[in-house]
């Protein structure tokens, strides 16, 4: 309990109103119940449809919950805040294209009024940690699609974000880039030690980014159905060690789950 | 080369000038004059200065009218696709006025403005603000969500999203009203000083028939056609230079 909790959920429900009325309601999500430590690498895994970006974007504070609490940092969630920074998958969307790489990294500096010496150093640092010093200058739209993620990242880092929710970051970009960018968020977090919250329906990007994995059940009343640590070290070797049996258990839960 | 003329509409005004000869031909001079004789009855008024004081009265007008009617619009708009209070007040007038045409208007901006340049400008204003209004409200209501989303996860007041996000995200839309706003006015202006004016593009139209110079109505249609064409493509370029950025697209 107390400090090293950085968000902890206690039965969450989201429930949509069916089309025939008040006494048929549709949950979305069911009971959910989660607690993750500062820090600490966290990956939500399920497949299409199971409302794990419904959960995403409830801790995010764009979608209100129907019952239960969202606590981060002790406080309830009630609307967006500059502690949560959010990665979005369609980072076409999430950049600003009127402005250069290196005003979307400082917008929320800016927002908040940094003085200036501040707002560069940190920017800098921040550009410097995505590996981004080259294209500063350049316009979210001369970026490729690992690049305007990367944007993203500083974004949320530089406005000192202590959690980062990322919702299937990489979900539009090719194989080498993907593995490529999973590197490189996994050496981000060891350098900055921020709580990571990631979503992903894949099992192998699952495995090979988390510290921990909740694994959510089919909509509707999706709930976690199994939270599982993964103790391996990093960087990972998915054919090494414990983590293929990890993966086969993983699918078996899967194929019971989704009746494949 | 025979397609690079196609594309640059050569050949299609190459074509439009043969059969207007042609058509000519078979007319009087009176009622139908060709391109040539229009030519030179243009270049009468164009000797005695008539022309360009017409022309650069009747593009004072539209540019004086036409400013002003962005520079009331855009905020308008504006308001209107962030406040869902300002747009239940607002839209009711705005759905109304907006098929009424400025024309309509005019023996009442005459009497209200007087008969001097206020009028004229007024029936600019009021032709040019509708559709900016109206597309600078499309701007506002389809700006992504996730473009809002991003400013609130980071740590911006609704204020700060406004003119940090929804402005710079509505240019497209604004521009197109703009652009809009200007054929508006263009149209708008002529039937104003066909119907009360002393000088302009309008004017010379209206009143070369009692001259029996059909000539110079051509060359004022003509005028007006030219300019409108160019200063519409001079517009797309500054949207398609200048605010590239913002998404504008030529």
């Amino acid at each position: 309990m107390g400090d090293d909790i950085a968000i902890r959920v206690e039965h969450l429900s989201k429930s949509y109103d069916a089309a025939g009325g008040a006494s048929a309601r549709i949950y979305v999500l069911s009971d959910i119940n989660l607690c993750i430590s500062r820090g600490e690498f966290h990956v939500f895994l399920g497949w299409s449809g199971c409302g794990k970006s419904t959960l995403l974007n409830i801790i995010a504070g764009f979608v209100e919950k129907t019952e239960g609490h969202v606590l981060v940092g002790g406080m309830e969630v009630e609307k967006p805040g500059r502690e949560r920074g959010v990665v979005f998958q369609n980072a076409d969307a999430a950049l600003f294209p009127w402005i250069t790489v290196r005003r979307n990294v400082e917008y929320g500096l800016r927002i908040n009024g940094t003085p200036k010496r501040a707002r560069d150093e940190i920017v800098n640092r921040c550009i410097k940690l995505v590996g981004l010093e080259e294209h500063e200058k350049k316009y979210p739209d001369e970026l490729s699609g690992g690049m305007k993620q990367r944007v993203q990242i500083a974004r949320s880092i530089a406005n000192d974000s202590e959690i980062l929710i990322m919702d299937e970051p990489f979900g539009a970009l090719d194989a080498q880039t993907r593995r490529l960018m999973q590197n490189e968020v996994i050496d981000i977090w060891q350098k900055t030690r921020k709580t990571i919250l990631f979503v992903t329906h894949d099992i192998h990007e699952a495995v090979y980014l988390g510290q921990r994995i909740s694994i959510l059940s089919r909509a509707p009343n999706a709930t976690i159905i199994r939270s599982m640590d993964v103790p391996s070290p990093y960087p990972r070797r998915l054919a090494q060690g414990r983590l293929p049996s990890l993966i086969q258990e993983i699918q078996g839960l899967f194929d019971v789950e989704y009746e494949i | 080369m025979c397609l690079f003329l196609l594309k640059k509409g050569v050949v299609t005004l190459a074509l439009l000038l043969v059969i207007w000869e042609l058509a000519s031909l078979f007319n009087s001079v009176d009622f139908l004059p060709g391109p040539v004789q229009t030519v030179i009855g243009g270049w009468e008024i164009v000797r005695n200065g008539v022309l360009f004081d017409y022309i650069t009265i009747s593009f004072l007008r539209i540019f004086i009218g036409w400013s002003l009617g962005i520079a009331a619009a855009v905020p308008i708009g504006l308001l209107i696709g962030q406040f869902a209070i300002v747009r239940e007040i607002l839209e009711p007038f705005i759905n109304f006025f907006r098929f009424v045409p400025a024309i309509g208007f005019l023996t009442l901006f005459l009497m209200w403005f007087g008969v001097e340049e206020e009028s004229k400008i007024a029936i600019i204003f009021y032709a040019t603000i509708f559709p900016v209004i109206i597309n600078t409200i499309a701007g506002v209501v389809s700006i992504n969500e996730i473009k809002l989303q991003v400013a609130q996860s980071q740590g911006a007041s609704p204020f700060q999203i406004f003119y940090t996000v929804t402005i710079p995200a509505s240019v497209p839309h604004i521009f197109t009203g703009i652009r809009l706003g200007l054929s508006g006015a263009i149209i708008s202006i002529v039937a104003a000083e066909m119907l009360a004016a002393q000088s302009g593009i309008g004017y010379l139209i209206y009143t070369s028939r009692l001259y029996f110079r059909t000539d110079w109505i051509f060359v004022g249609i003509l005028t007006l056609g030219l300019t409108g064409y160019f200063s519409d493509k001079l517009l797309r370029f500054f949207g398609r230079t200048a605010l590239r950025r913002y998404g504008v697209k030529g």
